[in-house]
């Protein structure tokens, strides 16, 4: 293979020199949209995406930038300033890859941003809505740009916030409160595991800088590469949704669908992808224990995703639990090592396209059906929704892998290398585009086909303007974007001066055995849909399903078990706790002071008022002390 | 041997009055016998070549101490004596065993320790003589503490008076209102004098008046009181009836 | 000889304490004190014999000086004490305990 190319420290100005406005922008929107609070409501919104749509048009520059240089000056990096002096310098990466995500993040950050003005046209706490958008773009780019890990860190943590922020954006509802706690708290597992990783990494090499870490990294034993490649599998887990850290991506949909579909599907999920691909040339190695278990995570993730998705009546959620099973393709990919890093990345970035077109076209079905999310009462909506029908269905095809879609050219990619390299991982990745077959045409046929099961007082419509031209422009991105990017492998080509690339380049083959293999199961899942949700009659009322119904329903007891194996411990021992502290240590502290309490006020018995007792005292110690003295012989 | 003669007799009756002082209940008597001992021991200086302690033990603790306890004894009341119940549980028994024990240490002590000869006064008094030695420590090496001793007088002396001082509360009934007062009463006139026409010229016999009846009022109350409870009525009934009415009087 | 004043000094002393210890009346046990002061004297002067130095003696003569201002003080206390409590017995006055 062949490995990346050096990092070089960008002199010139240029774009590229002032990518840090990038971050800096919409960090002072959110700024000014919280400093400025209610004085902004008019205009807030305008200045949000302005400033979402400058740090693109930098991110463009950039990248044009970034194509006029050679392939071996591809990585620049953008020194800013000191931040911890003699150890951590903080700058900016501008590589084929962190360029590539500012492009995604902003791009369809700025889209989202756009299409959220309507979304959000009736909520009185807009402008917050838009201040904390802003936090959460100039966030994760930060993650993204940085080179270095601390600054990853920041941006990593930046994001953590802004996601609280938005999924308990409407905090009056206890759920949207409690999935915003549970979201932290489950993130701050995977956080610990990044830190803890990033404390090995400092205490092997010295170094935090991606820029020193390549030529260092060579000098470290492979446990110490495997003990840090698992601590950072903990931490994408935590921030990718991944199996076992899984159980609060579904619950983080009660926040506004903007917010999934920018956050919890296009960019900040996939953070975890960023991470395993940046530190894969340092700590996952091809065919080390940790790549593996990448992959390995990755293929279970993408199946338990896969069947949560089939059960769910949530729109939302049954899109959450199909951005659980992409992501899961997507770590499936990078633990491939370079081989999957540029199917990792295509699929990262086609997905961020039509999963986010699809959750904003999930919100304009909700904008029209009075915030129901239940797919049991939508039903026959595409006449009455013709754009968002057809944008989501650009997308439905996308994620199944219709042939020459997007998702056709990036997912099977992934799932044509995991054959080659896993077998068994792959062809559970296969079993798992079946599955996505059969619950994605369920959501199209109960959504948009069949008949009207609708509420009495809902009138569907179809969405103002500035929510359908983001979906058109998601959907044309749904339509050929994987096919440019995949097809004489454009994007590992653009991508290798930043992860590298096999040395033999992969051939697309458009009728391998997988590939087939994945249209029929596909075809067979979508006839099943069919089956049962176009032409039959959908009830209502969820009926009870079989046991595997309910197992996928309750999203595979990851509650369940998160409750009996962590929380319950966890409850005993808080109550072992303060039993122990109310019996032991506050029992010894008040035994300690009741016993001086009592001992005193017997002892203040002594004082009886008396002089003659207090004299009978005196004359005693007086006796006491020259029988002492006596005793000792020096009298 | 006349010191050793000297000091027994001495020590033997200053324990004992020390004893006595200590046992006895009437707070008189027991100073009475404080002051036998301190007698005793102004002796007892003087046999020790101290004739200025003896002098001033005996000016000022026989003389002026024990006169102003005496004094004191007056105010509180002569006759109070101290029951003997002892209220303190424990009190007399620890303190026997302390005092006794304490006493037996200091015999233990004194009676361990070896002291070689007296090394007698005499070298220290050879220049000028015992007074002026004395004098010449006082007013030299001890003149501070002696000034100080001055101060601590005075202030004795005013924190006494402070302290025994009482602050008058009404207004001092003048001459002209008593006067007043004694003309607005019942007598203008000074009451009879007692025993004018009495068969024996004595302070308890009532006087007589002209038409031979008893005048109750030339009789002091308190004597009257006195001849009632220790019974010295005149053979007289109308007499002692008089008595007997004025003492009844008195008791209201 | 000096241990025979010695002896005599300690037994007044302790005398005196056991005065101080069981008698009531506040004058009593005033008297007890000074008798104490006094075997302390005695003690002195037994000393300044003994040593042949007179500076025991002078501080006998301090020693009597401050009881005498002691004296006087301690006297005016207890008619104040009397005056208002009609009581001269130390176990009365008691107030000061726990």
């Amino acid at each position: 293979m062949e490995s990346p190319a050096e990092i070089i420290q960008h002199t010139a100005g240029g774009a590229i020199g002032l990518s840090w406005l990038m971050i800096v922008l919409p960090l002072l929107g959110a700024l000014i949209l919280l400093v400025l609070n209610r004085r902004t409501d008019r205009w807030g919104h305008l200045l949000g995406v302005a400033m979402s749509l400058a740090s693109f048009v930098v991110a463009v520059l950039a990248f044009v930038e970034l194509l006029g240089l050679g392939e071996a000056e591809r990585r620049q990096a953008v020194h800013l300033y000191e931040f911890i002096p003699g150890m951590v310098d903080m700058g900016l990466l501008i590589d084929p890859l962190s360029i590539s995500f500012a492009l995604l993040i902003t791009g369809v950050g700025s889209l989202i941003h756009i299409y959220s003005i309507g979304y959000m046209s009736h909520d009185p706490d807009r402008r917050r809505f838009f201040a904390y958008l802003n936090l959460f773009v100039a966030a994760m780019l930060l993650l993204v740009l940085s080179d270095n890990y601390v600054g990853l860190f920041i941006g990593w943590e930046g994001v953590g916030l802004a996601s609280y922020l938005l999924i308990g954006f409407w905090q009056f509802k206890p759920s949207a409160a409690v999935a915003a706690k549970k979201a932290f708290v489950v993130n701050r597992v995977g956080d610990l595991g990044l830190l803890v990783g990033m404390f090995i990494v400092w205490t092997s090499f010295g170094t935090l800088a991606f820029a020193d870490l390549g030529t260092k990294v060579g000098t470290a034993s492979d446990g110490t590469l495997t003990a840090i490649g698992l601590l950072f599998l903990l931490g994408a887990c935590g921030k990718s949704a991944q199996l076992p850290l899984q159980s609060w991506l579904l619950d983080a949909m009660e926040g506004p669908t903007p917010v999934s579909a920018l956050i919890h599907a296009a960019t900040m999920v996939t953070a975890g992808v960023y991470l395993v691909v940046r530190s894969g040339g340092f700590f996952f190695p091809e065919g080390s224990p940790q790549a593996l278990a990448v992959a390995i995570v990755g293929a279970a993730t993408l199946l338990a995703g896969a069947i949560i998705g089939c059960a769910k009546d949530d729109i939302k959620k049954g899109l959450a639990g199909s951005t659980m099973s992409q992501i899961g393709y997507m770590m499936l990919g990078a633990g491939l090592g370079p081989v999957g890093y540029a199917f990792a990345i295509g699929h990262l970035i086609t997905h961020g396209f039509f999963k986010a077109n699809m959750f904003l076209g999930a919100g304009s079905v909700m904008h029209g059906m009075n915030d129901e999310v239940n797919m049991r009462k939508y039903g026959g909506l595409r006449k009455h929704m013709p754009i968002t029908f057809v944008t989501f269905l650009v997308g439905y095809l996308a994620i199944i892998g219709f042939p020459l879609l997007s998702g056709y050219f990036t997912k099977d990619g992934i799932i044509e290398t995991a054959v080659h390299h896993q077998p068994v991982l792959g062809w559970l990745a296969v079993l798992g585009a079946g599955l996505t077959g059969f619950y994605m045409s369920r959501m199209v046929f109960m959504t948009f086909f069949g008949e009207k099961r609708w509420d009495k007082d809902a009138h569907p419509h179809e969405s103002p303007a500035v929510m359908t031209w983001p979906l058109i422009i998601l959907s044309i991105g749904s339509l050929f974007l994987g096919g440019y990017l995949i097809l004489s492998n454009r994007l590992m080509l653009w991508l290798s001066p930043a992860v590298g690339r096999p040395e033999v380049l992969p051939e697309f083959h458009f009728l391998s055995t997988p590939g087939l293999a994945t249209l029929g199961l596909v075809a067979v899942g979508a006839a099943f849909a069919w089956m049962r949700y176009g032409r039959a009659t959908v009830p209502v009322v969820a009926p009870r399903g079989s046991f595997l119904t309910t197992f996928a329903r309750r999203d595979l007891y990851g509650d369940a078990i998160n409750e009996s194996l962590l929380m319950r411990p966890g409850q005993w021992l808080t109550r072992f706790a303060v039993y122990f502290d109310n019996r032991g240590i506050d029992g010894l502290v008040n035994g300690l002071a009741a016993g001086i309490g009592g001992s005193s006020g017997r002892l203040r018995r002594l004082q009886t008022g008396f002089a003659r007792t207090y004299a009978l005292s005196i004359l005693i110690g007086a006796a006491l002390v020259t029988g002492a003295l006596l005793l000792v012989g020096n009298i | 041997m006349g010191e050793t003669i000297t000091f027994w007799v001495l020590a033997v009756i200053s324990v004992g009055a020390a004893l006595g002082m200590v046992f006895n209940r009437k707070a008189v008597y027991s100073a009475l016998m404080l002051g036998t001992v301190m007698l005793c021991l102004a002796v007892l200086y003087a046999v020790q070549e101290a004739p200025f302690l003896a002098a001033v033990q005996i000016i000022v603790y026989t003389g002026a101490v024990m006169m102003l306890f005496l004094f004191v004894l007056m105010l509180v009341g002569v006759d109070s004596s101290d029951s003997l119940v002892e209220t303190l549980r424990g009190q007399r028994f620890w303190a026997a065993i302390a005092g006794l024990g304490f006493a037996a240490l200091i015999v233990l002590a004194v009676g361990n320790a070896v002291f070689s000869t007296q090394a007698g006064l005499a070298a220290a008094t050879a220049q000028g003589g015992y007074i002026r030695s004395i004098a010449l420590l006082l007013f030299t090496k001890y003149v501070f503490a002696f000034e100080i001793t001055s101060a601590l007088l005075i202030t004795a002396a005013l924190g006494a008076m402070v302290l025994a001082h009482r602050e008058r509360e009404e207004k001092k009934v003048t001459q002209k209102e008593q006067s007043r007062a004694r003309f607005l009463g019942d007598r203008p006139s000074p009451l009879p004098g007692p025993g004018t026409y009495a068969r024996n010229n004595a302070i308890d016999m009532p006087a007589l008046l002209p038409d031979g009846s008893v005048a109750e009022s030339s009789v002091n109350r308190y004597i009257a009181r006195y001849d009632v409870e220790r019974g010295l009525l005149p053979e007289d009934p109308k007499l002692a009836e008089a008595i007997k009415h004025r003492a009844e009087e008195e008791s209201k | 000889m000096t241990t025979h004043y010695l002896i005599l000094s300690g037994l007044l002393f302790a005398i005196g304490a056991i005065g101080v210890l069981t008698r009531r009346n506040a004058i009593v046990v005033f008297m007890c004190v000074e008798l104490m002061l006094n075997a302390c004297n005695l003690a002195f002067v037994t000393f300044a014999r003994q040593v042949g130095n007179l500076e025991g003696q002078i501080i006998a003569f301090f020693v009597m000086v401050v009881a005498a201002a002691e004296v006087v003080v301690g006297l005016a206390i207890i008619v104040t004490i009397f005056r208002t409590r009609r009581s001269a017995s130390v176990d009365d006055v008691n107030l000061l305990k726990y």
